[in-house]
């Protein structure tokens, strides 16, 4: 299989890599250029856990091949907090203990942080259908829900 | 394996005419990289059409609307056609969650040919048509040419969906999508109905074109039930008879989504409620 040669931007810094034509961004991000913070959960685009953004839009890495972000913009969690400050949804996250195992976490901050790009002060069912492309088996989602509304609160300056 | 993102649909069939192996193309890639990782396709080759500005696009035509088969379900969403046929977005942005709408494509959705497709029978119910590109002479074909069975399709070798058309609407239409799942989102549908509607200036229906999701190995054009509302004002007794063609025209499988029986009923029941939201979207009364 011949490798396909990719330059992007990751974070805002530039990436290269070469991977496999048929290599999801996912394992290209985890494998090739150290960014655990996406997850694995079912490879398939039903859980959310690796959830990023490709030039400003929400997808799953496992739904998307490394090849086709030859110039393209990525956004993953590694990037939300800046520098040591975290994101208010990150704050809000540990306030409202909206995680236990964590695993599906890195998903949820990237899907919410789109969701509050997209409307800054959405209803609570505007946030569960938002998010509803992202599973945590671990909290019932109240608390995430909660979180999501706080930190959103917080953003707008109310 | 290559990957190969051409700039130009000709640049596109060419290489999926002269690739000796087997062929992919990739568009949101939501239902081809599945797949991929489930080992159900092996491609010797996969076509991104998204580096293509023809398929990115969506046109607004002195005859309706051109839509890319690259346009994403947010992208379509955000578009003046939400305006013109509003089943048909909706339909549309029922597939899977955010994530996925930021990367699926109708055009996806109708090749991938499963009899589920939630944005089919609202494209098939507003006449859209497919615009194929291959190494012969470009065709326009009704969407619903477009399957031949699950999975399968009449596509020939070399040949890609490059857009979709749909129609320009007159006053007093509407169109109108639903479907039945278990979940409250993130689903198959497990039968599903669009209707489209044009009414005279009295309110009475005078062009209907309904069609029918899961319920048969591709998505069904009912004409019967179409027949079955024309000239009336949806009053129950035509809703009754538009039911009960719907019903008639179903050969679904029984399986653990549901039974023959319970999707030939809600068959009914669903392009019902569709023609009623269709009816007050085209501003009857």
């Amino acid at each position: 299989m011949a490798g396909v040669h990719v330059s992007t931007t990751v974070n805002g810094d530039p990436a290269e890599f070469v991977c496999d034509p048929d290599e999801p961004l996912l394992d290209v991000l985890r494998n090739r250029l150290g960014l655990t913070g996406a997850k694995e959960g079912c490879g398939t685009g039903d859980c959310g856990a690796c959830s990023v953004t490709v030039d400003g839009e929400l997808v799953c890495s496992c739904l998307v091949l490394g090849a086709e972000v030859e110039g393209r913009k990525i956004e993953t969690i590694e990037g939300m907090a800046d520098g040591d400050k975290l994101h208010p949804l990150q704050r809000k996250f540990i306030e409202h203990a909206a995680l236990q195992c964590g695993i599906c976490t890195p998903g949820f901050l990237i899907a919410a942080r789109a969701l509050l790009k997209k409307n800054a002060n959405p209803t609570e069912e505007e946030i569960r259908f938002g998010l509803a492309g992202n599973l945590c088996r671990c909290t019932g989602y109240d608390k995430i829900v909660r979180a999501v509304q706080d930190a959103a609160r917080e953003m707008r300056g109310a | 394996m290559r990957y190969e993102a051409p700039s130009s649909t000709k640049a596109a069939v060419t290489l999926l005419t002269k690739e000796k192996g087997k062929s992919a193309i990739l568009a949101g890639g939501t239902d081809l990289l599945v797949r991929l990782k489930g080992g159900f396709v092996e491609p010797d080759l996969i076509v991104d059409i998204k580096r293509i500005p023809a398929m990115r696009e969506i046109k607004k035509t002195a005859s309706g609307f051109q839509v890319g088969a690259a346009v994403s379900g947010n992208e379509l969403g955000a578009s003046v056609v939400k305006k013109a046929w509003p089943g048909v977005v909706e339909a549309a942005n029922l597939i899977g969650s955010k994530q996925v709408q930021g990367r699926c494509t109708m055009v996806g959705n109708l090749c991938n040919a499963s009899p589920a497709a939630d944005s089919v029978p609202a494209l098939v119910a507003a006449g859209a048509q497919a615009v194929i590109v291959g190494p012969k002479k470009k065709r326009t074909v009704p969407v619903e040419k477009i399957a031949t069975g699950p999975g399968r399709t009449s596509l020939a070798k070399g040949e890609i969906v490059e857009s979709l058309l749909l129609p320009k609407r007159p006053a007093r239409a509407g169109d109108a999508y639903l479907r039945f799942i278990p979940r409250s989102e993130m689903d198959i549908a497990v039968v599903s109905a669009g209707v489209s509607l044009v009414l005279d200036a009295k309110g009475v229906v005078k062009e209907a074109r309904v069609a029918l999701g899961a319920v048969a190995p591709t998505v069904l054009l009912v004409a019967p039930a179409a027949k079955a509302i024309i000239g009336s004002k949806l009053d129950d007794a035509a809703l009754d008879k538009l039911a009960a063609a719907c019903s008639a025209a179903c050969s679904p499988i029984d399986d653990k989504r549901g039974t023959i029986e319970f999707r030939t009923k809600v068959a009914g029941v669903l392009a019902k409620r569709a023609a009623k939201i269709a009816y007050q979207r085209a501003g009857g009364k």
